[in-house]
């Protein structure tokens, strides 16, 4: 097991300096152990990829962290907040905390694209439309799909559903944010262009993020590019500051974690089956 | 297939139970909770009133009227024709009225529901629901369960007098009876706790439609096949609990209303 970063005890890393601690996390599914003994922990600010072979356990930290199924075993922070410890009803004012972009996207089909956008600010009842059109248009606007306002998820394409998912879990600008795989399945050049809206949704608001995927290749794009604002696109960084962006790696294996660490480190991993998974 | 052991299958039940009392239970607690869904309940309520209306004329019109044949060739025989207003209205307002209307309404609104609620499910809608900040038990299940509690009343109403006016045709078109002494008979045989016990038990038929509905839903699992199943189950299953229910309510209501014992 190869663990990069010298780990403190969860506890210590509570609630200031963290977005998400994971302590000792396990979880079986009749009788199959998903997660075994999983810690980890997210800086403020930090981008985290992880990895996997399917099965592995990535979506289900995802729907973990949102408190969305409880563990066996552990304790899990997110914001401060013990997700293990509060009841279904306290964790929906924390959730409002958080972005989620799902596998599927899991937009509400009998929605619009502006009502899905709007969801959250519709729910909470605190704005009036005129700022609520307005928050929508600026939402789709980031991920330019201020046309598609009136469709209905239906009649978008997957890469259009993805990103209206991205606009729907950063209307009320959440301090974290978790992608479930938001370029599974999607053509090289509109993956890209996810990719590019994650970078710039990091960039601009300076949000913290988990991000699942099994294109390794995107998570190195993130942790090598920045958003440029003044020309509104990702630009590699320049020679010389690599290891600024704050982005690091997990690759979980038999239900534990067997690397967590920046991208150098990845790529310099002597562990045979780290090398074969990133070769 | 894949055998279970009987423990096992009598555990798997028992946990359904539990688990279906719990979600009956919670739908009930959220009503007393902030949020309310008013617009929810309101859209519910013109899809499940509204729109069960035409079937429940016919289901009600066509029993009184079946209801009226069947019992006029009796009733000759005894030379008490005349009564067929009382036998009907007694008939769909204590039992019929209320239980075909309840089973109707569970044919179209429990499998509407299980599938609406499935479908959400297999598609992660329900974990992007909660995921968002929302309850999904105050968004989607109270509002169909007081949707349907609430329409089913009135829907039993309406079914009730559509039987009637179904065996008021029988008896005016081809028994030639008078339609003022079937109108009077039908109206003065029935007393209080005829219609106490015709209009209890819509909202209990109600509650079960919905919580059983919700219930499939949501415990969905396998896809698009999974959906069909917990649609089909969710019929089946609210159909023979409203049978149920109406034998165990019918007898305490008998014993408790003096008139019955």
């Amino acid at each position: 097991m190869e663990i990069t970063e010298p780990r403190q005890s969860a506890e210590q890393d509570i609630p200031t300096a963290s977005a998400i601690v994971f302590d000792n996390v396990s979880i079986a599914f009749q009788e199959r152990q998903v997660l075994d003994g999983i810690s980890f922990h997210l800086a403020q600010g930090e981008t985290k990829a992880l990895f996997g072979v399917a099965g592995s356990g990535k979506s289900l930290i995802l729907k973990l962290t949102l408190g969305l199924i409880k563990p066996d075993t552990g304790r899990i922070w997110v914001l401060g907040e013990e997700v293990t410890a509060l009841r279904e009803q306290d964790l929906f004012e924390l959730r409002r905390r958080i972005g989620m972009v799902f596998q599927e996207s899991a937009l509400f089909d009998s929605l619009t694209v502006h009502d899905n956008v709007a969801y959250r600010l519709l729910e909470e009842g605190k704005i009036g439309a005129g700022e609520m059109g307005r928050r929508v248009r600026q939402a789709l606007s980031f991920v330019e799909l201020e046309h598609t306002m009136e469709m209905f998820p239906g009649e978008l394409s997957g890469g259009m559903k993805r990103r209206v998912a991205i606009a729907r879990a950063m209307i009320n600008q959440p301090e974290v944010l978790l992608y479930d795989s938001p370029t599974g399945g999607l053509d090289p050049v509109t993956s890209t262009t996810i990719i590019e809206l994650l970078v710039k949704q990091r960039d601009v608001y300076n949000s913290s993020s988990l991000l699942v995927t099994h294109r390794l290749q995107d998570a190195f794009t993130m942790a090598s590019h920045y958003f440029d604002r003044s020309e509104n696109q990702m630009r590699p960084l320049p020679p010389g500051s690599r290891g600024q962006i704050a982005m690091s790696f997990l690759i979980l294996r038999d239900g534990h974690v067997i690397f967590d660490g920046p991208a150098h480190d990845l790529a310099v991993s002597r562990d045979e089956y780290i090398r074969e998974y990133i070769s | 297939m894949e055998l279970i052991s009987p423990s096992e299958f009598a555990k798997e039940k028992v946990l359904s139970v539990q688990e279906y009392c719990l979600l009956a239970a919670r739908s009930v607690a959220s009503l007393f909770q902030r949020p309310r869904y008013l617009r929810d309940i309101l859209v519910q309520c013109d899809f499940i009133g509204v729109g069960s209306l035409p079937i429940v004329i016919l289901t009600g019109f066509f029993t009184g009227f079946v209801f009226a044949l069947q019992s006029a060739n009796s009733l000759q025989r005894f030379g008490s024709l005349s009564y067929i207003g009382e036998i009907v209205s007694l008939a769909m307002v204590r039992e019929l009225g209320p239980v075909l209307t309840g089973l109707m309404v569970a044919g179209r609104n429990a499998s509407g529901i299980a599938s609406e609620l499935g479908s959400m499910m297999v598609t992660e809608q329900i974990d992007a629901m909660r995921a968002l900040g929302t309850d999904p038990l105050k968004k989607l299940i109270a509002p169909r369960v007081v949707a349907t509690v609430f329409m089913l009343i009135f829907l039993t109403i309406i079914s009730d007098l559509m039987g009637l006016i179904g065996g008021m045709v029988v008896s005016k078109v081809l028994l030639g009876l008078d339609l003022h002494q079937y109108w009077t008979i039908a109206w003065e045989s029935l007393v209080r706790d005829d219609v106490i016990m015709g209009l209890l038990k819509p909202p209990i038929f109600g509650f079960i439609i919905a919580t059983v509905g919700c219930f499939y839903g949501i415990n969905s699992r396998g896809g698009t096949q999974g959906v069909g199943r917990a649609t089909t189950q969710a019929v089946v299953a609210a159909s023979v609990l409203i049978l149920l229910t109406d034998a165990v309510v019918t007898r305490l209501l008998m014993l408790t209303f003096a008139g019955y014992r």
